[in-house]
């Protein structure tokens, strides 16, 4: 048995979720070799050599692959997966686009979103927004499969000294174009690596508002996100949408505020360690999975968390 | 151009969803079934494409029991101009559901096909990837805008960092974010007249499609329940909680 992983990167650094990969990847058993394919991204290759427990590091560094492109990677995570029983992606938007190509080239079914290994072909993930967990066996010659990163514990980023192998093969499809992207830049932790996050959602009435979370935050070395109402009604951007449809988080700490708990939310934070609801409707669904309830009117709770923390 | 609209009948957005007693699926018997929301919203893109004048005519294909005619002809409520339905098991999985609907849409020559980013029972997200992979086609997944321009589309995509903008040649697979459009009500006409509009059923043996399944669903569990805490009267006492309790904060 052996696991192919796409490894997440920006073609400068590896994400942290590539560690949980590797936890998952062990709990199934056998060689792990991680794929790293971009541009210009010897860094994130060496980095990916260093993890503990890696065999090998596959390196595809071309022009092609430096956005990520699924028409490009899927080919050549198809054509490396041959040889391998399981392959591996994040539950990234990066991997959900490009994992199924990679199924429908190999003629085999994926399984989304793994929340747990039971053994080498059956694996449990959610469905119908994490309402129910479905256990399933998968009979196909290669398992391919996207992971939830916050069900799996980082493996060690260090102990390893993998060989880094070049990859020459280039696919390069010509009907599509990368043509820009607007990313949020931040100092903040990434939501989905942060160990506390804050959240917003339509209590805060407008965008200016979310500045009491970013100081609060920046205090406490936290992430901020946000409900889909909150991105919806145009307060944030979609980047910092926490649910079912946005980012899955399972912080330390999770600090909801003005955020009624919709289902589609708690889907993507009900798995975090402790949380905290600061909501003034004392019906709010979200004190119903909540560790600490306040009811209060936030605009007097946020500035006096953040005194006193 | 001609655009094919892929659509799924689930459980209601509303429902709460309940796992059967012994455990083998969740219950869906007698629950409110719909249009899948991501589908909705592909379905309305289509609608003002054509209104645009940029489509000139839009099919809606679902691939399920013969209840899920109920589904489609929402959509040619909505304004869809007809629709096929594929008989075939209702849980069938992404990979046999992408092999219909290539045949499909080389069938209709298709030069858009728009599918929702996923539906809310399986949550997979795997149909549109898939069927642009089986027909080496572009795809724009997660798409909150989409701009045709002469034989091509520019379509921007929501990603985990923030927007990402593509442009690629027809035909090209497109699936719908939830950001795209806000679908609009079919009216009662609309209603009416739907009923009159052609729907077509096929097989996926007539359209020639692979129906595999290598996946077994061995059982269903409910998820862990969180138990609600408790209520703090103050922000100090909740700081002091998280301090002396939780432990999380330093």
């Amino acid at each position: 048995m052996s696991t192919l992983i796409l490894s997440e990167h920006d073609n400068q650094s590896l994400k942290p979720v590539t560690l949980s990969l590797i936890s998952a990847a062990q709990a199934i058993g056998g060689e792990i070799d991680l794929l790293v394919a971009g541009n210009n991204c010897d860094a994130v290759a060496e980095a990916a050599a260093q993890i503990g427990g890696v065999r090998k590091v596959i390196l595809a560094d071309h022009a092609a692959y430096a956005h990520q492109l699924a028409e490009n990677v899927s080919k050549l995570v198809a054509e490396l997966a041959q040889g391998y029983s399981h392959v591996l992606a994040p539950g990234t938007t990066t991997g959900k686009n490009i994992l199924p190509r990679v199924a429908a080239l190999l003629g085999v079914n994926q399984l989304s979103d793994i929340i747990s290994v039971e053994s080498a072909d059956t694996f449990k993930r959610p469905i119908y927004a994490g309402n129910a967990i479905a256990r399933v066996k998968s009979s196909d010659p290669i398992k391919v499969m996207t992971v939830r990163g916050t069900a799996f514990d980082a493996a060690d980023a260090t102990g390893g000294n993998a060989n880094i192998e070049r990859c020459t093969r280039v696919h390069q499809h010509t009907d599509i174009e990368f043509v820009g992207e607007a990313l949020a830049s931040s100092d903040r932790p990434e939501l989905t690596a942060a160990s506390t996050v804050i959240s917003g959602g339509r209590g805060l009435g407008n965008g200016e508002n979310f500045e009491m979370l970013y100081r609060l935050a920046d205090k406490l070395g936290a992430a901020v996100g946000a409900s889909r109402a909150a991105v919806d009604a145009g307060f944030v951007p979609n980047d910092m949408q926490v649910g079912q449809t946005g980012k899955m988080v399972a912080p330390e700490l999770y600090i909801a505020v003005g955020i009624s708990g919709a289902i589609q939310h708690l889907a993507g934070m009900k798995d975090s360690k402790v949380i905290v609801a600061v909501n003034k409707d004392e019906e709010a669904p979200i004190f119903q999975i909540a560790d600490y309830s306040l009811v209060g009117d936030l605009f007097d709770a946020v500035p006096e968390l953040e005194q006193r923390v | 151009m001609k655009i094919l609209v892929a659509v799924k009948r689930v459980i209601d957005y509303n429902v709460k969803v309940r796992v059967k007693a012994d455990c083998s699926d969740v219950d869906l018997a007698n629950v409110k079934m719909a249009l899948n929301p991501f589908c909705e919203i592909a379905v309305e893109e289509a609608i003002r494409l054509k209104e645009s004048g940029q489509a000139q005519e839009i099919v809606v294909v679902s691939i399920g029991s013969k209840a899920c005619q109920e589904q489609l002809r929402t959509a040619l409520a909505l304004g869809a101009d007809r629709a096929i339905q594929v008989e075939a098991p209702d849980n069938l999985a992404p990979l046999s559901i992408a092999r219909i609907l290539k045949q499909v849409a080389q069938e209709e020559s298709a030069d858009l096909i728009l599918l929702g980013k996923q539906s809310i029972d399986a949550d997979n997200n795997q149909t549109g990837q898939m069927l642009a992979a089986l027909m080496d086609r572009p795809q724009a997944t997660f798409a909150s805008e989409v701009q045709v321009e002469g034989g091509s589309l520019r379509v921007t995509r929501e990603i985990d960092g923030g927007l990402q903008t593509l442009s690629m040649q027809l035909p090209a697979v497109v699936t719908t974010d939830l950001r795209l459009n806000e679908p609009r009500y079919a009216s009662l006409p609309n209603i009416m007249k739907a009923k009159r509009k052609p729907l077509e059923v096929k097989t996926p043996e007539e359209l020639g499609a692979e129906v595999t399944n290598g996946v077994e669903l061995l059982g269903v569990e409910a998820p862990a329940e969180r138990q609600a805490g408790i209520r703090v009267s103050s922000v100090e006492e909740l700081v002091d909680k998280l301090r002396n309790e939780a432990k999380v904060l330093a």
